[in-house]
């Protein structure tokens, strides 16, 4: 690379072109500096630090006192519908995860292989992703309705139907978008290492477990880390199929919406009728956001010690 | 015997082909629903979701004029919104971030690094962990308009957009910005004339990113705009379905059709440019 040569030439034409660059930096960085601190910096912070305060709006927030640091959290693990929205977003996380990206990666794989008409598919599967979350959600509850209603029942009557309802609505959206980054990682596979595995003699399957797959384990990760996070972070959809119901009334008054998601759960917390209630939804968002971010985290780094470096 | 394998392989090959094409049918199945509900009348849609809307079935174009002013509120309006607020905010971003980019990644300091560190950082970010508080400070700020909404859009979706950037612009040689600084052409001209044409296809990839988020974003606008005046098309759809008791599925699914058919054009004029985007975005991001 041009970067490593002749670093003496190297220092001084950086410093040409850095000085007058830096001159112009409110006008480089400047606009996207402003907007990503109202967009995103502020309210982070100040997000964090409305999880240890009472508040029902910005303005009038009131600490907790140290003694009372953690109340948020602690009402937010003491919330069932938290704790069911926490198990239920997992459960169906780990159930997305694994039939996506296996019938992506076969989809894949079964398209790089040289048949007919393999564009055209590509087309045809990826076309959903362009569809909002919200506009999925009614399409399919159109299609489940239409179904359940000649047994009597609907979508919203019963858990399971949703469970499986929203993991078939995602599984059609998001095998598409998988499947383009496996063909991307499968058209990388160097073709002389498939050739020297075939005149060894290995069987198609050897080829695929032993070449292939070590192969594309960097699309691996990013697709395992995508439909993960996804997953958890599922929202449009969830809203639009069934915004949680059927509702599970509980003897003490509480409700456990039982096909609520964490994201669905948080937003409820905090746009709901209980405006007290906003604190624990905050100190549900800080929670949230450290799965989600530890989550991505570990996954990278679990898998990237299984990638085959070039 | 290699004629005889090569003719199974090619019998293999028809047979996925076939597979393939069932499976297409399957895949395109919901949006041709869509499209039959929209010309059906409204209580058949829930009873007879799979059939043609063939004799007393069939509304005409009934479910599009009801769906027009459907919710005190015309659809046209939310329509326009969408566009205005899409287009708007992917220029914006796809101008400051490609300039933000090439600085990070040609400045190079400890200040850029930082930065470059939270935009990574803010890619993990899940939107209900700023939700509350952002809304909060777009009203304050009165940026809760279609034409000020793009602001927000910026700093909330400047992450992946400078992370592209840079990745893209550290592959690219800088000499020809330095021969073109060495001839007296200060940064603001480099970066219009020279480095933006080189920047072409990641501002295809990210512009492509932006606009299939935006467009499609619910809980964003929903939060964020005054809703009173201001609706996009997801918020206008799920405000039809969520508030009222009784919804009118045939003119929902008129709807429905209405804001897919520019998506589907998109898509069928943009196809090869958004699959290359998606790659390109996931292999980076």
């Amino acid at each position: 690379m041009s970067k490593h040569s002749s670093g003496a030439k190297r220092l001084k034409n950086e410093s040409i072109m850095k000085k007058p660059m830096k001159r112009w930096s409110p006008l480089f960085i400047g606009p996207t500096l402003v907007a990503f601190v109202i967009g995103f910096i502020w309210p982070f912070i100040r997000g964090f630090g409305l999880s240890f305060t009472k508040f029902r709006t910005t303005s009038d927030a009131k600490f907790l006192g140290f003694g009372h640091l953690f109340d948020n959290y602690v009402n937010a693990f003491k919330d069932p519908s938290f704790l069911h929205a926490f198990w239920y977003t997992a459960l169906f996380t780990i159930v997305s995860v694994i039939l996506i990206n296996v019938l992506a990666f076969a989809v894949a794989y079964a398209l790089t292989q040289k048949i007919k008409g393999s564009n055209l598919f590509r087309t045809v599967f990826f076309m959903p992703n362009l569809i909002g979350g919200i506009v999925l959600g009614y399409i399919w509850s159109m299609i489940f309705d239409g179904v359940l209603s000649h047994m009597n029942t609907s979508i919203l009557l019963e858990t399971k139907y949703g469970f499986w309802g929203l993991i078939v609505l995602l599984c059609w959206q998001q095998i598409g978008y998988m499947m383009i980054i496996y063909i991307a990682g499968l058209q990388a596979v160097p073709e002389d290492m498939l050739e020297a595995a075939r005149i060894d003699g290995a069987t198609k399957w050897q080829t695929l477990t032993k070449v292939t797959i070590p192969n594309v384990m960097p699309s691996i990760t990013i697709c395992t880390f995508l439909t993960l996070s996804n997953g958890f972070k599922l929202f449009d959809q969830n809203l639009a199929l069934t915004g949680g119901q059927p509702f599970n009334f509980k003897a003490d008054g509480s409700v456990v919406k039982t096909t609520e998601m964490l994201a669905l759960n948080i937003y409820n917390t905090f746009y709901g009728q209980n405006t007290s209630a906003r604190g624990t939804a905050q100190a549900k968002a800080v929670l949230f956001f450290i799965l989600v971010a530890a989550l991505g985290l570990i996954q990278l780094s679990y898998t990237r010690k299984r990638e085959v470096e070039q | 015997m290699a004629q005889n394998l090569n003719s199974k392989e090619n019998k293999a090959k028809l047979i996925l082909t076939i597979f393939f094409a069932l499976l297409a049918l399957i895949w395109v199945y919901p949006v041709l629903l869509v499209l039959i509900n929209s010309f059906k009348v409204n209580t058949y849609v829930k009873t007879n979701t799979f059939s043609f809307p063939v004799g007393e079935m069939f509304a005409g174009f009934q479910n599009f004029l009801k769906g027009m002013t459907f919710g005190n509120y015309p659809f046209i309006k939310s329509a326009l919104y969408s566009f205005l607020i899409t287009i708007g905010s992917t220029v914006l971003i796809l101008l400051c971030t490609a300039m933000t980019g090439w600085y990070i990644a040609r400045v190079d300091d400890k200040f850029c690094r930082l930065i470059y560190l939270i935009c990574v950082f803010s890619m993990v970010v899940p939107f209900q962990m700023v939700m509350f508080t952002l809304s909060k400070t777009a009203d304050v700020l009165k940026l809760n308009t279609p034409w000020t909404i793009p602001v927000i859009y910026l700093g909330f979706g400047a992450g992946l957009a400078i992370f592209m950037f840079v990745g893209f612009v550290k592959g690219v040689p800088k000499e020809i910005e330095e021969a073109a600084a060495i001839d007296g052409c200060g940064p603001v001209r480099t970066f219009f004339s020279i480095v933006l044409p080189i920047l072409k296809p990641t501002l295809i990839s990210v512009g492509i990113l932006e606009i299939m988020w935006i467009w499609n974003d619910y809980l964003l606008p929903y939060l964020v705009l005054d809703r009173t005046k201001f609706m996009t098309i997801p918020i206008h759809i799920q405000y039809l379905k969520g508030s009222y008791g009784t919804v009118d599925l045939g003119a929902t699914m008129a709807l429905i059709l209405m804001s897919i058919i520019p998506v589907i054009i998109f898509y069928l004029s943009c196809q090869k440019y958004i699959i290359k985007g998606v790659a390109a975005g996931a292999v980076k991001g």
